[in-house]
């Protein structure tokens, strides 16, 4: 029998169509309460208006998978971070064209560090895997991705922005 | 599939999945909304909607300049740093709303100029119209992005703070906070190459810190509202220092002066904070309100 967690853990990300709400990291909880089903999902940025599409699609998946009542929670604490992504999400961003987020780790205490030059990350190309690649918009097609650019073999890509 | 009808091919005989943005379920669905215990319940809705129109008017001003960016790539920031603006919003306004029996529509779209609570910076034209041009709104994004990253790093819970005892306005401030530390350096990075860059980039870019800097006053005043709610609001005045800072190290890396401090006339000593506002902020509301108060309870 497939059980609830297996199927919203399957549902797809409206606009990283790749990856699974699990790879994500913004599929928090399942849990099973008086015969209904509880998701609670988080949003990767406060104004993700993908995060309905999530809650219409979790819900019409387990509905059709025979759960009758299904009801979908927001949770904004902890906040949503990039190193939530999964390993395996981020082999499939890979594969897809997309450059994973690196990790970042937990946030140190203190004032937020300004930086007046874009930081230098290391961030692999996806087509040909140069090391040698330059931003070109910290904001891209999705509130998550900055836009980028190969330096080697001049393709211009996506990557998933670390937060 | 037959093509007679668009809306029907696009749709596939399900409303949810005709777009993005369609349908929208309640902002704060789920999130622990109970109010702490001791707190003025009206002046924690009135301080969420001061934080709440500030981004809300903000992010109806940036969205203006979607298409009329001197870049295709600054269209899509500035469209992405109004859509988290605009996230915040329909947050703070639905915890202000739980008070006042009203939803974030109401609130957004009918209420009339007197009832806004957003400050004078968020509202003013600083381009594109005649109000000012591409640096007039970087000067404002980096003095607004500052001073909201200072401010939501106190409501936030951290180590070194409890964050607000409000749950709502310590989570939506927590998830902010990242946004809001991309919006800054977006506008710190911007200000250094403009101010740093050509005599006219440094010109405008100098004449846009002339602007704005009239109505920075405003936001290290303490309301009332913010001085009644103890542990739940944040004092503006304490955060003058790390902002202050900040912005310096931004002029100096681009070669800019600071203004002379100024503070924009007011009314009988009052601003934004207490629903008096500028005769732009007319404008900009019959703008963002006209489609919803012509077609009441229109939808995509």
């Amino acid at each position: 029998m497939t059980t609830a967690l297996e199927i919203a853990s399957a549902v797809r990300d409206p606009e990283l169509p790749v990856l699974t709400l699990a790879d994500l990291g913004v599929l928090r909880d399942v849990s099973e309460e008086d015969g209904r089903v509880v998701v609670t999902i988080t949003p990767t940025y406060s104004g993700c208006p993908a995060i309905d599409e999530m809650g219409a699609d979790l819900r019409r998946s387990l509905i059709s998978a025979g759960y009758s009542e299904v009801e979908v929670r927001l949770s904004l604490s902890p906040a949503w971070t990039t190193d939530w992504i999964s390993s395996e999400g981020r082999s499939k961003l890979a594969a897809a064209g997309i450059a994973p987020p690196s990790r970042i780790g937990p946030s140190v205490a203190g004032p937020v560090p300004l930086n007046l030059v874009p930081p230098s990350r290391q961030v692999a190309c996806p087509q040909c895997g140069s090391p040698n690649t330059s931003e070109i918009s910290r904001f891209s097609s999705t509130a998550c991705k900055a836009l980028r650019r190969c330096n080697a073999c001049s393709e211009p890509f996506e990557h998933v922005k670390e937060i | 599939m037959s093509f007679d009808n668009a809306y029907e091919s696009l749709l596939g005989h399900e409303d949810s999945h005709w777009a993005f943005g369609t349908g929208f379920s309640e902002a704060l669905s789920g999130v622990n909304r109970e109010f702490p215990a001791g707190v003025d319940t009206a002046d924690l809705a009135a301080y969420c909607l001061m934080l709440g129109d500030d981004a809300l008017i903000f992010s109806q001003r940036l969205s203006e300049w979607c298409s009329r960016a001197p870049e295709l790539e600054e269209d899509i920031a500035l469209a992405n740093i109004a859509l988290d603006l605009l996230g915040q919003a329909r947050m703070l306004l639905t915890r202000a709303g739980e008070v006042l029996g009203k939803s974030e529509d109401d609130l957004a779209y009918l209420r009339d100029e007197r009832e806004f609570r957003n400050v004078h910076l968020a509202e003013i034209d600083c381009g594109p119209g005649p109000g000012g041009d591409f640096g007039t709104t970087i000067a404002r994004l980096l003095v607004f992005s500052s001073w909201r990253l200072a401010l939501f790093s106190r409501l936030a819970p951290s180590p070194l703070r409890a964050g607000s005892a409000d749950p709502v306005l310590a989570a939506v401030a927590e998830k902010g906070l990242k946004e809001l530390a991309y919006h800054r350096d977006h506008a710190a990075q911007w200000t250094v190459r403009l101010g740093d860059g050509t005599d006219e980039s440094h010109r405008r870019m100098q004449a846009g810190l002339e602007r704005v800097w009239p109505f920075v006053d405003e936001l290290f005043a303490t309301h009332a509202v913010e001085a009644r709610l103890t542990g739940v609001a944040v004092d503006p005045a304490s955060l003058k220092s790390e902002v202050d800072g900040v912005l310096e190290a931004v002029f100096s890396a681009a070669g800019l002066s600071r203004p002379a401090d100024t503070r924009a006339a007011r009314v009988a000593g009052m601003a934004g904070r207490d629903g008096v506002h500028t005769e732009a902020m007319g404008y900009l509301l019959a703008e963002m309100q006209h489609l919803h108060r012509s077609l009441p309870g229109a939808v995509w």
